[in-house]
């Protein structure tokens, strides 16, 4: 240490120590706990994510093919072989008509919201019951559709669990979409009106534009939930063992509802089954997922 | 911490005060407790201020003024390691307390802030009682038993008491700014700092509330050394008993950095500046 | 269209505004539409529910809350739907999570916030988003075939250590199945983790920095200025936080069904398998018929009302905690 030009010649003001050791050992111990608190809580994070994708990689690896992604479920649990074709089918088809139904109406809720309602107490009710929406059970979703569908067209269907879907995909894409919109600048909307466009006009050539990666990037996460949702599956379409791609005539089914059916049964062969349909249904949430991300993060360096 | 009755001799003569005054000279009648040495702070690759060095005299305030942008609060919050959270700040040269650098590898933040305190622009006061904010310092430096009385002790010093002794468990929110900026040093000189460091104290008061606390800081350079960053040049020259100008510079590069033009008696620089740029600036100002 | 008007006269181009306006205001109204689509299918939910489970509610009156006898097919004399077992094991379950959830999501929205280098907070973000984007049937099906089997051990454990003890002897009573309230609650807190978490940052991220600054220039460590100026500022919106992660907890179904042990149960044993509200629902469901499927209904609505109440009473938790921290910044 180098001494200073005058020290202080006042002895009760003098040079105090300011080292770590100067700090009471309670407090230090307080400190390092907390922090190491801290550090444990990622961790306890981080564990059970990383043992639930390596069992899904590890077990589902084990009996994925292409059989298996192109075959029929076989209609006994205890048999071998067969695949899971028909709810991948499912899958596909009953999400995508349900974001087809859900995307649209959603970014027109939002449009309510962030251009229409503003700050209004309709407005404002809205949002706070879109956001309650979103923490309805998705079994309850499903019974909703059983008895306000299902009952009155007489049958279970794909289209069913299309809607129960659509239900729950509809707060999320409202929510993340009025987000987006209010992103966009003033300055853009004022322009727009400044050259004489309708308000309906502006919106839609000016605003929406404006937001759309960001809308297509949360409607896609909405999209990979509502692929993994299974308790409205079960009760509003039934199931079936081979592909069935009228979504609007007779039973289907859906990944989740088959890991369901599956993992609850004693035979391995069920079981080997659900761990690969698993990893199937994995692959496209996660897929869904990633292309969100990239078209956020994408969108995020042409904010700059 | 206890502290000596400041030996009266030492105080400074309401004269010092005046602007246009001279005292003696740098460093003589009173004894540096800080001292800064080429100081330089960088934000990631942007040094923000370049080598500055400056004394701070014990139980004296010392201003530091200049255009907005030229460093001065980026200086101020080295003195008390405020810029160790920012992510990519760092800091070159010493800042020496009592001759240790605070920048020395065994040196614990924590403990350079519990000697220097710092008082901020816009009053900040905890979401608490009042007794609770001036009690918080005192509680987690384990100071145990009295606490009323060092309460009571901290809000006197900070001319506070008498407006709130009522009202101790009220919160500190429902105080005017004024008052709530009291409260902050009243919190601040609770754990007994050796040097109070403000950051544009007054720029959130009105002129009675300034007021207030400019009489305040007169009070507390009795038992406390205070460095205060103003844009406000009247202020400097009421307050302060030296004072350094620092300006904004544009290198050959053309990249700004604050530095420290002159660093003199408070008397001394408004009347009779040694820099031509000191000058411009305050004539400019003053008109 | 304005624009496109040929006549010489500028007034009747103003005057155009008659039909164009009209475009303006189908489209405003088709907006408003979608929005109130919301409430019509909370309003829906509601009415067709209720509707539908009446024939159960008005067999069993009052008791189908107060009864913990569920018994769909008996012997002799008339079915039993009391949902109070299943409820039970709801709030148990529920419970569970929150122990453990809680604790983790406000260390790691702490690590976000405050603790975590720059490079690592987007990996630490990641885990979390990773975490939300798993679906819960295959936590379930993690849990009913991998973590259950492995905890048995673990639980039988803690019951020979703590069996003796008053209070936890009957917490950690003797265990039969690893599929039980326990492994449901901690399947359960892993899946609540990633929204109380991502709401909790949010919360402390609001914090202003000049109540930060003031804690540490005051000489406070790290964990003091999250205890003294961190803490304070945001007890109410993580409070909102954790009652949505309750929310989510009480309604999850799927994951629950599989790892609870489907046993019409009350017991303060952890260790012991029981049943949830939503997990009886998509068990029975495809079995039932008439006052049966009317009963399984009636636990829907249930479980609506009170999902509902908790998210409305979270949600103007926090937006009131938000609005506060925004009031005191500006």
């Amino acid at each position: 240490m180098t001494a200073t030009a005058s020290p202080a010649t006042r002895s009760a003001a003098g040079a105090p120590d300011l080292t770590r050791a100067a700090l009471s050992g309670r407090r230090r111990f307080t400190n390092h706990l907390a922090t190491a608190a801290i550090w444990l809580a990622v961790l306890l994070a981080v564990v059970p994510l990383a043992l639930v994708i390596y069992e899904v990689v590890a077990k589902g690896g084990g009996v994925m093919n292409m059989s298996f992604l192109t075959e029929d479920i076989p209609n006994s649990y205890r048999r071998d072989g067969g695949g899971m074709a028909p709810a991948i089918v499912g899958t596909l088809l009953i999400t995508g008509a349900a974001a087809l139904m859900a995307i649209p109406l959603g970014v027109f809720g939002a449009i309510y919201l962030n251009e229409y309602g503003k700050q209004r107490p309709l407005a404002r009710v809205i949002r706070l019951m879109a956001d309650v929406m979103t923490g309805v059970p998705s079994i309850v979703m499903g019974l909703f559709i059983y008895i306000s569908w299902v009952l009155l067209v007489g049958q279970q269907t794909g289209f069913a669990g299309a809607l129960a879907l659509a239900c729950l995909m509809l707060p999320v894409v409202i929510r993340s979409s009025e987000e987006m919109l209010r992103l966009v600048p003033d300055e853009l909307r004022q322009a727009s009106m400044a050259l004489g466009a309708r308000k309906w006009k502006t919106t839609l050539t000016v605003v929406l534009p404006a937001a759309i990666s960001g809308i297509t990037s949360g409607s896609l996460l909405a999209v990979a939930r509502a692929a993994g949702e299974t308790a409205p599956i079960i009760i509003v379409t039934g199931i079936v063992f081979s592909p069935n791609v009228n979504l609007f005539d007779g039973f289907n089914t859906a990944l989740p509802a088959q890991i369901f059916r599956n993992a609850s049964q004693p035979f391995e062969a069920a079981q080997d089954r659900a761990w690969g349909a698993a990893l199937t249904l994995i692959v496209i949430v996660l897929g869904f997922t990633i292309i969100a991300r990239l078209i956020s993060s994408r969108f995020a360096i042409k904010e700059r | 911490m206890a502290r000596n009755e400041t030996d009266l001799s030492t105080r400074p003569s309401v004269a010092v005060h005046t602007p246009g005054v001279t005292a003696s000279g740098v460093g003589t009648d009173s004894a540096s407790v800080m001292q800064l040495r080429d100081v330089s702070v960088y934000y990631g690759n942007y040094e923000a201020v370049r080598g500055t060095s400056m004394p701070i005299q014990q139980n004296q305030v010392t201003a530091m003024i200049g255009p907005s942008g030229c460093g001065k609060s980026t200086v101020l919050r080295a003195l008390n390691r405020m810029n160790d959270p920012i992510p990519g700040a760092r800091v070159s040269g010493e800042v020496l307390f009592h001759g240790q650098d605070l920048y020395a590898k065994d040196v614990d933040p924590i403990q350079v802030r519990r000697q220097i305190g710092m008082v901020f622009q816009k009053p900040n006061p905890f979401p608490k009682s009042i007794y609770d904010n001036v009690a918080y310092g005192l509680r987690i430096n384990g100071i145990k038993g009295r606490l009323d009385d060092h309460v009571e002790e901290a809000l006197t010093k900070a001319a506070l008491w008498d407006e709130v002794k009522d009202k101790l468990r009220k919160s500190a929110l429902a105080l005017s700014g004024g008052q709530q900026q009291r409260l902050c040093i009243a919190r601040t000189i609770a754990v007994k700092p050796q040097v109070i460091l403000m950051d544009e104290p007054c720029s959130a008061l009105d002129p009675i509330a300034t007021a207030k606390i400019e009489d305040l800081m007169f009070e507390l350079t009795n038992d406390y050394t205070i460095v205060i960053v103003t844009h406000n040049m009247q202020q400097a020259a009421r307050v302060s008993h030296y004072t350094a100008f620092f300006t904004a510079e544009v290198d050959d590069q053309q990249v700004r950095h604050g530095r420290l033009v002159e660093f003199s008696q408070t008397g001394k620089l408004f009347t009779n500046p040694a820099d031509k740029r000191t000058e411009d600036y305050i004539t400019g100002r003053f008109g | 269209m304005t624009l496109t008007n040929k006549s010489p006269d500028p007034r009747s181009a103003l005057a155009q505004r008659g039909r164009s306006a009209l475009g303006d205001r189908v489209f405003s109204w088709w907006t408003l539409g979608t929005g109130l689509l919301v409430l019509a299918i909370l309003g829906l939910i509601l009415i067709t529910t209720v509707r539908e489970a009446w024939p159960a509610f008005d067999a069993m009156g009052f008791r189908f809350i107060t009864e913990r006898v569920w018994d769909p097919n008996p012997a002799t004399g008339d079915a039993i739907f009391g949902a109070l077992s299943f409820a039970y094991g709801t709030a148990i379950s529920s419970l569970i999570a929150l122990l453990f959830a809680v604790p983790v999501s406000v260390g790691i929205a702490l690590f976000l916030t405050e603790l975590a280098p720059r490079r690592l907070r987007g990996p630490a973000v990641t885990v979390i988003d990773l975490l939300a984007a798993v679906p819960s049937v295959v936590f379930g099906l993690w849990g009913i075939l991998v973590v259950g089997p492995a905890l048995v051990p673990v639980y039988q454990w803690i019951h020979d250590v703590f069996g003796g003890v008053p209070v936890l002897g009957s917490l950690f009573g003797p265990v039969t199945t690893g599929r039980n309230f326990m492994t449901a609650g901690l399947i359960l807190a892993i899946m609540v983790t990633p929204i109380i978490t991502s709401i909790t940052r949010e919360v402390f991220s609001t914090v202003p920095r000049a109540d930060k600054d003031a804690a540490l220039a005051l000489g406070a460590t790290r964990w003091e200025m999250i205890r003294g100026a961190v803490f304070p500022h945001s007890f109410g919106g993580v409070v909102g936080a954790v009652m949505l992660g309750l929310g989510r907890a009480m309604g999850e179904t799927i994951a629950v069904a599989l790892v609870i042990g489907g046993a019409t149960n009350i017991t303060a044993n952890l260790f012991a398998p029981g049943n949830s509200m939503a997990a009886v629902i998509v068990q029975q469901f495809g079995e039932s018929t008439g006052t049966f499927t009317a009963a399984l209904i009636g636990l829907g609505v249930v479980l609506f009302a009170m999902t509902v109440l908790i998210n409305v009473l979270a949600q103007v938790i926090v937006r009131r905690a938000e609005a506060r921290m925004k009031g005191s910044v500006a």
